[in-house]
């Protein structure tokens, strides 16, 4: 494989650092009555992983890389779909005094115990 | 198309990708932005996926004559995995939520993991530098794929024990030492051009193998209550496990969310922990719980059970009450019930706030989001610190499936397990009220004296049907009045 830019040794280490830093302050603005979506959100970020999985799977050239491949394709996509669904359903729950929650009944009803 | 242009393509597209997932995140930082804040991720993640497909363009010259079955393989599990998650995220019931996320973050930790595999397998990578770092990717994803297995299945109730067994530690590292040995034997051979004692596919089946089985032992033993810190453990371990893929198949992209969403579950797992007034090891390795069981005291006076009606009409003429929702809330699902019962005091001119603690429920914020779920405005909702010097000028606390959280030894009981974790002064309220299934004890064990003071009383029932008795004894009051 040939690559346009090539991150090895320190360059790595930087990108790693700072990401963790910003990451860091990002997530630590975050009020403790969202760490559920934020949770779940971080955790749909975290499904980017399913377009390493697409260039692992196009690179393969044995059976065992393409059945492996696949299934880093599957619960990728899987990760990403199903934490942006979840998110997105929690955060549009989450109102002020003033909104009618009523609308959020009817969309997400609770399961039937 | 030349593969440059791909390249320079899918490169600009990962990089906005990137910067729409920290834009996204950084909305998060209040509940107005943060619905947009998701969407603004969402956008990312689908100009990355669309542009990934370029890489058609890139494939190594070994690929190249399996090249459309791989499209169309990749196709294939990208519609089915997503469309199954999708399904499946949109019609869950809120209160399983804890569950979900704890599934969708084993995906992520499998599909770490199968990127490093297909490497590994693959013999692709160069230098020992990459070669551990794909191990090391191989072996968080892995682990963080059953682990979060084992997580889901006791939040899903499957498990309904925590399993321990004579020198379960000793085992466990035995376990980790061994995957990690592996790993190094597997750098050993790559790097030094030894002939493998076993095929090298097999070392790397048996170090998978290990690796998976060392997640699983991990997690068996943890009990549930202790889930806040283990979802968000699973949660960074997956972030770094994507963050050391992307550095293997160099993707800046994913080294960068990976290592954001480590962040995030670290800093979230370090809030968990302090909430319990316990380190992570401690959670991770103490077997919490047994303490509890060896220690007795016993409880001066007795619990005072009083009438879900009576307790209701209490509140009707309090001036302000404080509402405790703890796990048991959930599991009753009486989120709804609760809200409405609270509309109705509301609207006989009680005060009424929540509040939550952080560990309250089994991930962080669960309880935040169940009461959104129902309705209830977040400006009513308080955090631990923002409210428990309120208690005092407080009327009535009402506790609802809520234990540990409020148990006053945690100041005062040095012997006691939870002895410094902060806790909710339900006990400084003038009257407290517990909502309980039975007389039975909490997750840890340990007896609670708020049940024994002077003015607690105690309401037992399934909350949803304590709530339906209490909401028809105050209708009743106003018919009456009127």
């Amino acid at each position: 494989m040939q690559f346009d830019m090539a991150i090895t040794g320190f360059v790595a280490m930087y990108i790693f650092m700072l990401a963790a830093f910003g990451g860091w302050v990002i997530i630590g603005n975050v009020p403790a009555i969202l760490h559920t979506p934020l949770m779940s959100g971080s955790n749909f970020v975290h499904g980017i992983v399913v377009i390493g999985g697409i260039m692992a799977l196009l690179n393969a050239s044995t059976v065992t890389e393409q059945v492996i491949g696949f299934f880093a394709v599957l619960l990728g996509a899987g990760n990403a779909a199903g934490g942006y669904a979840v998110t997105d359903r929690m955060l549009a729950m989450f109102k002020t005094s003033g909104h009618q929650p009523a609308l959020i009944h009817a969309r997400h009803p609770a399961k039937k115990s | 198309m030349e593969s440059t242009t791909a390249h320079l393509i899918t490169g600009a597209a990962d990089l906005i990708a990137a910067f729409l997932f920290m834009y996204g995140l950084k909305r998060m930082s209040s509940p107005v932005s943060a619905p947009s804040g998701i969407r603004v991720a969402g956008y990312g993640m689908l100009l990355a996926v669309a542009a990934s497909f370029l890489n058609v363009f890139t494939v190594d010259a070994a690929a190249k004559p399996h090249l459309w079955i791989n499209l169309g393989l990749a196709l294939v599990a990208l519609l089915l995995g997503a469309s199954a998650a999708w399904f499946k995220g949109r019609s869950v019931a809120m209160t399983e939520m804890p569950q979900m996320v704890a599934i969708y973050n084993g995906l992520g930790g499998g599909a770490a993991g199968a990127i490093a595999a297909v490497e590994l397998f693959g013999s692709k990578t160069h230098g020992a530098g990459q070669l551990v770092m794909t191990l090391l990717g191989g072996l968080i994803g892995a682990i963080s794929m059953s682990g979060s297995a084992i997580a889901w299945a006791k939040l899903d109730e499957l498990l309904k024990k925590p399993m321990r067994f004579p020198g379960q530690r000793l085992v466990n590292a035995l376990v980790f030492l061994a995957s990690l040995g592996i790993g190094g034997y597997i750098v050993f051979v790559t790097q030094s051009g030894a002939t493998p004692m076993l095929p090298m596919a097999s070392v790397l089946w048996i170090f998978f193998g290990t690796t998976l089985l060392f997640g699983i032992l991990m997690t068996l033993p943890i009990g549930g209550a202790d889930m806040p810190v283990v979802i968000s453990i699973y949660n960074a371990a997956t972030g770094l496990a994507v963050g050391f893929d992307g550095y293997v198949i160099q993707e800046p992209a994913l080294m960068i969310a990976g290592m954001v969403v480590g962040a995030a579950g670290t800093l979230l797992t370090l809030l968990m922990a302090k909430a319990m007034n316990r380190s992570v090891s401690n959670v991770l390795f103490s077997n919490f719980g047994e303490a509890g069981k060896k220690k007795r005291s016993a409880m001066k006076g007795e619990e005072k059970p009083v009438d879900a009606s009576d307790a209701g009409i209490a509140m009707r003429y309090a001036k302000s009450v404080i509402i405790i929702p703890g796990y048991g809330l959930a599991v009753a699902q009486a989120q709804e019930k609760l809200y409405e019962f609270v509309k109705l005091l509301q609207s006989s001119g009680v005060s009424i706030k929540f509040a939550i603690h952080p560990v309250a429920g089994r991930m962080p914020g669960q309880m935040d989001v169940l009461l959104a779920e129902a309705g209830v405005p977040y400006d009513l909702i308080e955090q631990l610190e923002d409210i428990n010097d309120g208690f005092a000028t407080t009327d009535v606390a009402l506790v609802i499936g809520a234990n540990d959280v409020v148990n006053p030894s945690a100041r005062t009981d040095k012997s006691s397990p939870i002895f410094g974790m902060p806790i909710l002064n339900a006990d400084k309220a003038k009257k407290c009220y517990v909502v309980k299934r039975g007389q039975g004890k909490g997750y840890s064990g340990i007896e609670n004296e708020l049940f024994y003071e002077d003015n607690t009383y105690m309401v037992y029932g399934d909350a949803q049907a304590v709530l339906v008795k209490m909401i028809e004894a105050v209708r009743g009051l106003g018919s009456a009045a009127a």
